[in-house]
């Protein structure tokens, strides 16, 4: 049976909205396949915006990694704005993919990827246009296995309901065993429909089916214990690690969009994981060990992705770029490839140290040195033992002291608000710590002409962490104290006129709060704010916190628990988290041991350079930290039919602060 | 410490100027989009672009007045700067090779000199509206053409605003369809599919086919039940009659048959005339 394209039906409607580009597909590297020459379909998702969605790494290499299969086709769909949602409402358009306008219903998978949590509602919104039963029970035979992925699908709990599997971790191997399962019950005729294809995933132990567990609840709301509802189902799902970063060079052709998106580059991860410690940082914990991708096999995908897309930027992705084993080397040889060529350079780092600034000048070698970036998280030493980030006062103006004398005119620094433990001096200490920087950056200048930007979050307790038991502050705490920094950076006007200052109030963090660490009771909050037109909630103008409250509140009365419950509510030792069944590999008593660390102001190191502290994900998951140095060097570039304008520097290097 | 100066940039050798198409699905792409797109296949094609100088070198590439998003062209135009000389035949097919399909390269000449965007005061639109007869047309073309004035309302990013669509048109009339390739598909259903030919000067503010149906609507009533398409199938001058006169030259002829011409006007001069000492034809 094929599938007909809705495009005919859409064209009619793209005159009428806004950006219609983005619903039309025809980028460069998507592919296109015939319907009835494979025989395992998936439709991939990212619940946001295309211009948000098509660059997302994470469906970029799915959507390769499935469609290199001869048998296999991998389409992908996006969020449609609201004015199109209402069109398609009227003239009965299905929601559809941009590669070939199928509509997403006939699918044998819809794989979503979740960065965040505040995609919930776009996920409901896409089910119920495709024309798939909302609730995972209402589906039959003729609906897609609707699959989550994403970091938030470490806590797949408050959208249990809603989705029939979620997978932890790396995607790239999980996504092919789950093919193989699919196409397998597919080619012996489907025996024992929908349920037994959930029951066969349900076994590789790494794909979690929330139908197959049954949560039980206290008298006082807690839950009681999660517990699987059938035979030779796990206990416990473990998340997928994908060792060997060079045998996956994805993404190897990378989508190229004609409407504009939100990141512009050809961007390579260059490891994967990080082993610093941030206690507040759900990425840092859940994608444990550290994998390096070599220097050779960036230098190549950098190259041949440069040559495929036509972009003119290249960004080097990982956690905290600058600890990889010889980031001096890949970061000279990328400049030395590309100077003159007009193509730029950046990495996204946020770690405090001299030595990201030497990275950051031999990146921006031919071009102008306007921003640098770092992150010091916290604004006093005190709350920085807190949450683990290792940064002295005098490193920080050091290091800010380089830039500006580098030629840099404007540092970024970014901080959180509300942190565990939190006061308002640990804030107010951010405003001394940005007039310390104007007050030494201008003399390291030698003029005015410089700017700091302070750039403040609320932070949002996240599972898997340390932090998965903190109280979350409440908006108004976070308010008033945002409010008094504010006026302590102004006190100064000649300092506080070169500071700017941007923050984000702290309703939309609970909420997200709400999300990130409720369990299968919050879904119907979100049913509830999606009814009443919550769509889009990552973006500050379609987000409502009185929607939001409004429906947690009659969603939630009749379990006796509430917002504040699931969030400002600190956690005891032995309540059974929402997640507990869900493996991280990290040892539940040393994410508690880190807990009573942060709060004794105790820090920990990283275990690249010291002994291992025992974190438990190494032989929990069987996996390892694979890093270098390889000692090998960038190659040049292969130009054809233009002379090379690089030479490889044999001695440059640098050396690895910490190690 | 003394702020780093930008590197000069090579010197502009050659101008190329191209006329491209936006087709199908693509027609949906905005000039910005368009822009990035050629920028991008520029880079993709190893097309040896001059960049300007600064902190933020850009590629040389100069835009005429795009068509608005939504509507088909076969008649958009840009000028490459090049920093060394190359066969514009060759700028033709590796820039068509980078772009993406929909978007499409079809002919260039290297430039002599003179505005280009002086040669474009006139284009040429094509109009279909699924939908509206024949004879509805008619009425309503018949009723906008006997109008002294008509106002309607444009939003723009100052708010709405006032113009009037029949002072620039030179000619408005239902598309004759001994010629047209372009009508072929719609033979069969002919009679619910109105065929225009609009022929429109480029004035300030701008009049665009969206301006004119809306003239359609305010003086004759014309509702079509879906969205219009419409593409530009020609930009250049209005030829003098007789001498010089160079109706629908190069390039234009798989769009609008060589015998085309319009009562009201001469014809269009091909705005890249001037320039062809080669003419390259994709």
């Amino acid at each position: 049976m094929s599938v007909t394209s809705v495009y005919p039906e859409l064209e009619q409607l793209l005159p009428l909205v806004k950006k219609p580009i983005q619903y039309v597909g025809g980028e460069l590297g998507a592919v296109r396949k015939e319907w009835d020459t494979t025989t395992v379909r998936w439709a991939l998702m990212y619940p946001d915006a295309y211009e948000v969605g098509v660059p997302n790494q994470g469906v970029q290499i799915l959507y390769e990694v499935l469609n290199e299969l001869d048998d296999v086709l991998a389409e992908r769909t996006y969020a449609v704005w609201p004015d199109l949602e209402a069109l398609m409402r009227e003239r009965g358009v299905p929601q559809f993919t941009v590669d070939a306008h199928r509509p997403v219903k006939a699918f044998d998978a819809f794989g979503i990827s979740f960065a965040t949590e505040m995609g919930y509602t776009n996920l409901l919104t896409a089910l119920d246009l495709a024309g798939i039963p909302i609730q995972s029970s209402d589906r039959t035979d003729d609906h897609p296995i609707v699959i989550a992925g994403g970091h938030a699908a470490f806590n797949p709990e408050p959208i249990a309901p809603f989705i029939d599997a979620a997978v932890l971790g790396d995607g790239e191997e999980a996504v092919l065993e789950i093919t193989g399962i699919i196409r397998a019950w597919k080619a012996e005729g489907r025996p024992g429909g929908r349920d037994e294809l959930l029951l066969r995933l349900a076994r590789t132990e790494s794909v979690y089916v929330p139908r197959f567990y049954d949560v039980d609840y206290l008298p006082d709301g807690r839950i009681q214990r999660v517990v699987p509802n059938r035979a030779d189902v796990p206990f416990r799902v473990h998340k997928r690690t994908t060792m060997d970063l060079d045998a996956w060079p994805y993404p190897k052709k990378p989508l190229v969009p004609l409407a504009e998106s939100v990141h512009e580059r050809y961007a390579v991860e260059i490891f994967r994981g990080c082993t610093r410690g941030c206690r507040f940082c759900q990425a840092g914990m859940i994608t444990r060990p550290v994998r390096e991708r070599s220097i050779t096999t960036i230098g190549e995908m950098v190259q041949k992705g440069i040559a495929e897309s036509g972009f003119n930027e290249v960004g080097l992705l990982s956690l905290s770029s600058a600890d990889h084993s010889e980031i001096g080397d890949v970061c000279s040889g990328l400049a030395d490839n590309y100077e003159g060529d007009n193509v730029s350079l950046s990495l996204p780092s946020t770690r405090v140290d001299a030595f990201n600034v030497e990275l950051a000048n031999e990146l921006s070698r031919n071009g102008r040195r306007s921003g640098l970036t770092f992150a010091p998280e916290g604004g006093s030493e005190r709350i920085r033992r807190v949450i683990n980030k290792m940064v002295s006062e005098e490193d920080l103006i050091r290091t800010v002291v380089t830039a500006y004398g580098n030629g840099w005119r404007q540092v970024k620094l970014y901080f959180m608000c509300g942190l565990p433990t939190e006061t308002d001096e640990d804030v107010l200490a951010i405003a001394k710590m940005a007039h310390e920087v104007i007050r030494a950056g201008r003399a390291a200048a030698g003029n005015k002409d410089i700017r700091c930007t302070v750039s403040i979050g609320g932070f949002v307790p996240k599972p898997h962490t340390p932090f998965q038991w903190a109280a979350q502050a409440d908006p108004e705490t976070v308010d008033r104290r945002l409010d008094l920094l504010k006026k302590e950076i102004n006190s100064d006007r000649s300092l506080g006129r070169a500071i700017g200052y941007r923050y984000h109030d702290g309703q939309p963090s609970l909420i997200e709060g709400l999300l990130s660490r409720g369990d299968r009771r919050v879904s119907e909050v979100i049913l509830e704010a999606w009814r009443d037109g919550g769509r889009f909630d990552g973006w500050t103008e379609h987000f409502s916190y009185e929607r939001w409250a409004g429906a947690a509140e009659k969603a939630l009365a009749r379990f006796g628990v509430d917002l504040a419950w699931y969030t400002t509510r600190e956690r005891g030792e032995t309540e059974v988290l929402p997640w507990d069944h869900l493996d991280s590999g990290l040892d539940k008593d040393w994410l508690w041991a880190d807990w009573q660390d942060a709060v004794a102001e105790v820090e920990q190191d990283d275990c690249r350079w010291t002994p291992c502290f025992d974190c438990g994900v190494c032989p929990a998951m069987d996996t390892e930290i694979q890093i270098g140095p390889t000692g090998k060097k960038l190659l040049p570039l292969a130009v054809t039919g233009q002379p090379s304008r690089g030479v490889v520097p044999s001695s440059q290097s640098y050396e690895a602060d910490e190690a | 410490m003394a702020r780093v100066q930008p590197e000069q940039q090579a010197p502009v050798v050659q101008r190329i100027r191209i006329r491209y198409a936006k087709r199908g699905p693509l027609r949906f792409t905005s000039h910005r989009d368009f822009a990035r797109a050629l920028e991008r296949a520029v880079r993709r094609a190893r097309l040896p672009i001059a960049y300007s100088s600064g902190f933020h070198p850009h590629p040389r590439i100069s835009y005429t007045s795009a068509a608005p998003t939504g509507v088909a062209s076969e008649a958009e135009y840009a000028e490459i700067a090049l920093q060394r000389r190359i066969d514009p035949a060759d700028l033709v097919r590796d820039l068509d090779a980078a772009l993406p399909p929909g978007l499409d390269v079809l002919e260039a000449a290297e430039s002599t000199g003179g505005s280009l965007d002086e040669r474009l005061t006139v284009s040429h639109w094509r109009l279909e509206l699924p939908g509206v007869t024949d004879a509805q047309a008619t009425d309503a073309i018949t009723a906008f053409l006997n109008a002294e004035e008509i106002s309607v309302q444009r939003m723009t990013k100052k708010g709405y605003r006032t113009i009037d669509p029949r002072q620039p048109v030179l000619h408005l009339g239902l598309h004759s369809d001994e010629s047209g390739a372009l009508s072929a598909p719609h033979a069969a259903d002919a009679d619910s599919c109105a065929i225009l030919d609009l022929v429109v000067q480029h004035v300030t503010p701008s009049v665009r086919p969206d301006d004119v149906l809306a003239g359609l609507r305010v003086a004759a009533g014309l509702e079509p039940p879906v969205p219009p398409r419409v593409t530009r199938l020609a930009q250049g001058m209005v030829a003098e009659h007789g001498e010089g006169s160079t109706p629908f030259s190069a390039g234009t002829e798989s769009a609008t048959g060589a015998g085309f011409a319009l009562s009201a006007v001469g014809g269009l001069a091909d705005p890249l005339g001037p320039d062809r000492g080669t003419v390259v034809t994709e």
